[in-house]
Formats: structure tokens, C-alpha cells, sequence
């Protein structure tokens, strides 16, 4: 029996453990293989690039983060009515969904250049690229949370004599509004990608260019610290969703 | 128990006077559902009346339209045949005076139980305090007052189903119709529901028609019984349920019940055999 807790401690602390092993070994390998600090930096050689490159590197990160936050809400302010008028008139419905579903397809990352051409290089063509990868997810989410309302729901509503802007706001937005996290929950693991593959393709910071001049000076140390940086900056957007989520639809679909 | 507070247009002086005079009446009513091939003759050409302050109940075997009779009744669908009128007007549509319980509770589950409750109140704009009282003494009547704050998760399907009979009598309608409202639960909590249904019937004397596929429950709720042929469902028998109430467990051990149920247990398995 008093081994239970103990137990319970050992599970929880499994994974954390794994990964400080994982760390060690890395450490070890680089070490004892002298592999070039160049082609796969030690640990501790990314730490101390971290904290030699720490004012850059925040600078960057604050770059990277409100560019794909700004992107992310544009891209929602601009789905959200647009999915309200495709799920609710027919004539807009056949005109425009057929075109999104296709745009939906092209690769937005391969669109980086031909964004790049048009909107010359800056902050603007970073934020439209996000906003590109954004909008398909949560337009789509929304339009199919909007119809996924249950026939019976409907009949109820119906029974009541209840308006169409009653049915829509105590009925539609409550059953999309899990449809739309899923959306965003996609979109903002997109709009990283997209912020740094604007910044990949012609920027003068982020954490996208700080990969790539990092890199092309061999300073591979900091580029790892900065790709660390992005995978926190992702999860963190990814959680903050999930938060936001959790105090809107607190019942369970 | 305190009384019914009122909460909607219709006076119980009004229930009274109208009791006896048809509240709903079909003519040559029938609906067949596509076209072409396809075509699916659903129901009818049948003529009812329902009378105001009668308990109707309405059995048939499945597939024989009984529940596409109650939803052109609640005008959710539209005959395609034969006339249908409500109060002696052409039936056009919904109505705030018909309150529904479906065969799934269609409890929403981001809401409360009270909010649930609460929609019809919400959905006609009727003023708040006075059908919130009426919610309340509803959720006592039917053993939910400590589950108002509730979610619908948190409660078992029979609770459920109190709580959408609780919604569909909270604007105090004139007429309820009851779509196969005990299907979706077990056999106890069926018997259970259907003695308190009886109970409250007996309590708010509206007028009810009953959907169901179960003799028992036709018999013990209803003053008349119709029995519905096989699709396109017609009339096979209208006979009244001449026992007293108000009714209990005992009613199902009456002579006359035991009667009534084989009538129509008769009729059901000749429409089986062909």
C-alpha cells in the first residue's frame, strides 16, 4: 500500500526524466564523437549562445510572436463574417466556397514569393502570409460548426416559433463555437509556420531570419537556440487557445 | 406544493370554456414525402378531431406516419393533402399555444437545467420573473429543483425527459404533444415517467396527444386510444378509455384496461399478419 505514492511520483516524473537523459546523451555524444560545434552544437553550447545573443534573440522573438498573433486575428476577424455569409446564403455559398475549398489547397508557403513581389519586404507581406495560412482553417471550421447544428435542436427551436437571429445566437454560435477552436487551434500552429517562412524568404528580422544569417555564418549554436525559441513561442500560442477555449466551451461536444 | 403560477397568455377560465370544443381538426389529411419514384405515401388521407382538455393517445406500429401526424399537428411539416386547422384556422405553422417533448430530451448541453427550462421564455420574450417562478414550481413538480444549476450531463435520461417535459409546459400552452416522449429510456424509468406524466396531466388538464408504440403507456394515459394502421397509417380504431381517474400502478390490473389493451393488441397483430 505505501507504495502507491511512490509509484504515482515515478510515473509523473517519467518524462521529464526521459528528456534529461535525452539531454545528457547528447551531450556525451558530441563530446566523446568531437563532433564539430558547426554541424550539431552540445547543450551547454547552445545555453551559452542563448545567453551571449539574449537581447537579439528577444528581439526577434517579439518580432516573430506579434506577427503571427496580429496575422491570427486579422485572419479571424475576416473568416468569421465571411463564414456566417457562406453558411447562410445559398448564392454565396455556390460562388465562393467552391473557390476557397480550392484555395484552401494551394500551398500558402509557396505563395511566400509571389507575397514578397507584391508587397515589397517588411512587416505587411510577413502578416499577409499568416494570415493566408490562418483563414482557410478557421473559415472552413466555422462554416461546417455553423451547419452542424442537429436536426432535432432545429425542430425544437422551430416548435417555439423562434426567430432565425434567435436560433442563430442560442443555438448556431454555441454548436460552432467548438468548431471554431478546433479552426484556431490549427491556425495558430500555422501562422508560425508562416511568420518564419516569410522571414525565411526575405525579411530583416525575426526568428526566421535569425535561423537563416545564423546559419549561412555558421553559427549553428544560436540558430538552435532560435528554433528552441519558435517551438516555445508555438506552444505557448497552441495552450493560450486551449485557455481561451476552455473558459468559452465549457461543456463537452 | 404551491399552484400553477401562470405564466402565458391562456387563463384557466379559457381552458375551461374551450374544454369539448375542437382544438384540432383534420380533414382528408395525408403527406407523402418525395416525388416520382421515390415517392413514399407516409400518411393518410385520415380525419381526426382533438377535442380541447383530452388526453389522446395514439398508437401504431413503426413506420405507419404516427410520428408525421404529430409533426404536421405541431406544423413542423406541411400536408401535401386534405386540411389541418388549429382553433378553426388553416394550420400555418408552429404555434407559441402547442408545447413539443420530442423523443430525445434535446436538452441544449451548454445550458443550465433551469436555462433550458428557461427557452421558451427566452426564444417568446415573456417576462422574466413570472416564468422563472413557473420554472421553478415546474423543476419541483417533476423532482428536478435540486438539479436547476445543473448541466444536462450530470443527469440520467429520465431526469432528462422531466426536464423537457418542464420546457415544453413552461409557457403554459393549450396543447401538448408528446412525439414517443419515454422511447429513448429504460423500461423502469419508462413506468415511472409515464405514472408521473399521468400525475401531471391530472394537475394541468391540458389538452395532450400522446405518440408511442407501447400499448401499456396509450392505455394508462389517455381518454381515447387510435390505433394506426400500417404505412400510409390510417384510422383502424378510435375507441374512448372509460376508466377512472386518477390513475396509478392499479389502473394496469383494471378489467376494462386489460380490455382495451387486447382490442387494440388484437388490432396491431392483424395489421402484422397481413
Amino acid at each position: 500500500m505505501a507504495a502507491a505514492p511512490f509509484k504515482s511520483v515515478i510515473a509523473r516524473a517519467t518524462t521529464p526524466l526521459i528528456y534529461v537523459l535525452l539531454l545528457i546523451l547528447w551531450e556525451a555524444c558530441v563530446r566523446f564523437f568531437k563532433i564539430p560545434g558547426w554541424m550539431l552544437p552540445a547543450p551547454s553550447a547552445i545555453i551559452a549562445a542563448a545567453q551571449d545573443w539574449a537581447p537579439e534573440l528577444l528581439h526577434h522573438s517579439l518580432v516573430t510572436l506579434s506577427e503571427t498573433v496580429f496575422g491570427f486575428l486579422v485572419a479571424l476577424a475576416l473568416s468569421l463574417p465571411l463564414a456566417i455569409l457562406i453558411a447562410f446564403t445559398v448564392t454565396l455559398r455556390r460562388l465562393l466556397y467552391p473557390i476557397l475549398l480550392g484555395l484552401q489547397s494551394v500551398p500558402k508557403v509557396a505563395l511566400a514569393p509571389l507575397v514578397i513581389l507584391w508587397f515589397g519586404i517588411g512587416v505587411l507581406p510577413k502578416i499577409v502570409i499568416v494570415i493566408l495560412v490562418c483563414f482557410f482553417p478557421i473559415l472552413v471550421n466555422v462554416v461546417a460548426g455553423l451547419e452542424a447544428v442537429p436536426r432535432a435542436m432545429l425542430d425544437l427551436m422551430h416548435s417555439l416559433k423562434a426567430s432565425e437571429p434567435a436560433i442563430f445566437r442560442r443555438l448556431r454560435i454555441p454548436i460552432a463555437l467548438p468548431h471554431l477552436f478546433t479552426g484556431c487551434k490549427i491556425a495558430i500552429t500555422f501562422a508560425v509556420i508562416g511568420a518564419v517562412i516569410s522571414e525565411f524568404v526575405a525579411a530583416q528580422d525575426g526568428l526566421g531570419y535569425l535561423i537563416m544569417i545564423s546559419t549561412a555564418q555558421s553559427q549553428t549554436p544560436l540558430a538552435f537556440a532560435a528554433i528552441i525559441l519558435l517551438t516555445l513561442i508555438s506552444i505557448v500560442l497552441f495552450y493560450a487557445v486551449e485557455l481561451v477555449e476552455k473558459r468559452f466551451v465549457t461543456w463537452t461536444p | 406544493m404551491n399552484s400553477e403560477p401562470l405564466a402565458a397568455r391562456s387563463s384557466a377560465a379559457e381552458q375551461q370554456a374551450r374544454r369539448g370544443a375542437s382544438i384540432i381538426e383534420l380533414a382528408g389529411v395525408g403527406k407523402t414525402f418525395g416525388s416520382g419514384e421515390q415517392t413514399v405515401h407516409a400518411l393518410g388521407p385520415l380525419d381526426l378531431a382533438i377535442e380541447a382538455g383530452s388526453f389522446v393517445s395514439i398508437i401504431g406500429p413503426s413506420g405507419c406516419g404516427k410520428s408525421t401526424l404529430l409533426r404536421l399537428i405541431a406544423g413542423l411539416e406541411t400536408p401535401t393533402q386534405g386540411q389541418l386547422r388549429r382553433n378553426g384556422a388553416t394550420l400555418d405553422g408552429p404555434s407559441r399555444e402547442v408545447g413539443v417533448v420530442f423523443q430525445d430530451h434535446v436538452l441544449f448541453p451548454w445550458a443550465t437545467i433551469l436555462d433550458n427550462v428557461m427557452l421558451p421564455a427566452d426564444v417568446m420574450g415573456l417576462p422574466r420573473q413570472r416564468a422563472l417562478e413557473r420554472a421553478h414550481w415546474l423543476l419541483e413538480l417533476t423532482g428536478l429543483k435540486d438539479f436547476a444549476r445543473h448541466r444536462s450531463d450530470m443527469l440520467s435520461g429520465g431526469m432528462k425527459q422531466r426536464a423537457a417535459f418542464c420546457r415544453a409546459l413552461l409557457a403554459d400552452p393549450a396543447m401538448l404533444l408528446l412525439d414517443e416522449p419515454f422511447a429513448a429510456l429504460d423500461a423502469l424509468t419508462r413506468e415511472e415517467l409515464s405514472l408521473e406524466l399521468s400525475r401531471l396531466w391530472q394537475e394541468l388538464r391540458r389538452t395532450a396527444l400522446l405518440i408511442t408504440h407501447s400499448i401499456d403507456e396509450a392505455v394508462l394515459l389517455g381518454d381515447r386510444l387510435i390505433v394506426m394502421s400500417r404505412r400510409p397509417g390510417r384510422i383502424s380504431l378510435d375507441i374512448p378509455i372509460d376508466l377512472p381517474r386518477p390513475r396509478d400502478v392499479n389502473t394496469e390490473n383494471h378489467p376494462r384496461f386489460l380490455e382495451i389493451k387486447h382490442a387494440a393488441r388484437d388490432l396491431l397483430f392483424a395489421g402484422e399478419r397481413g
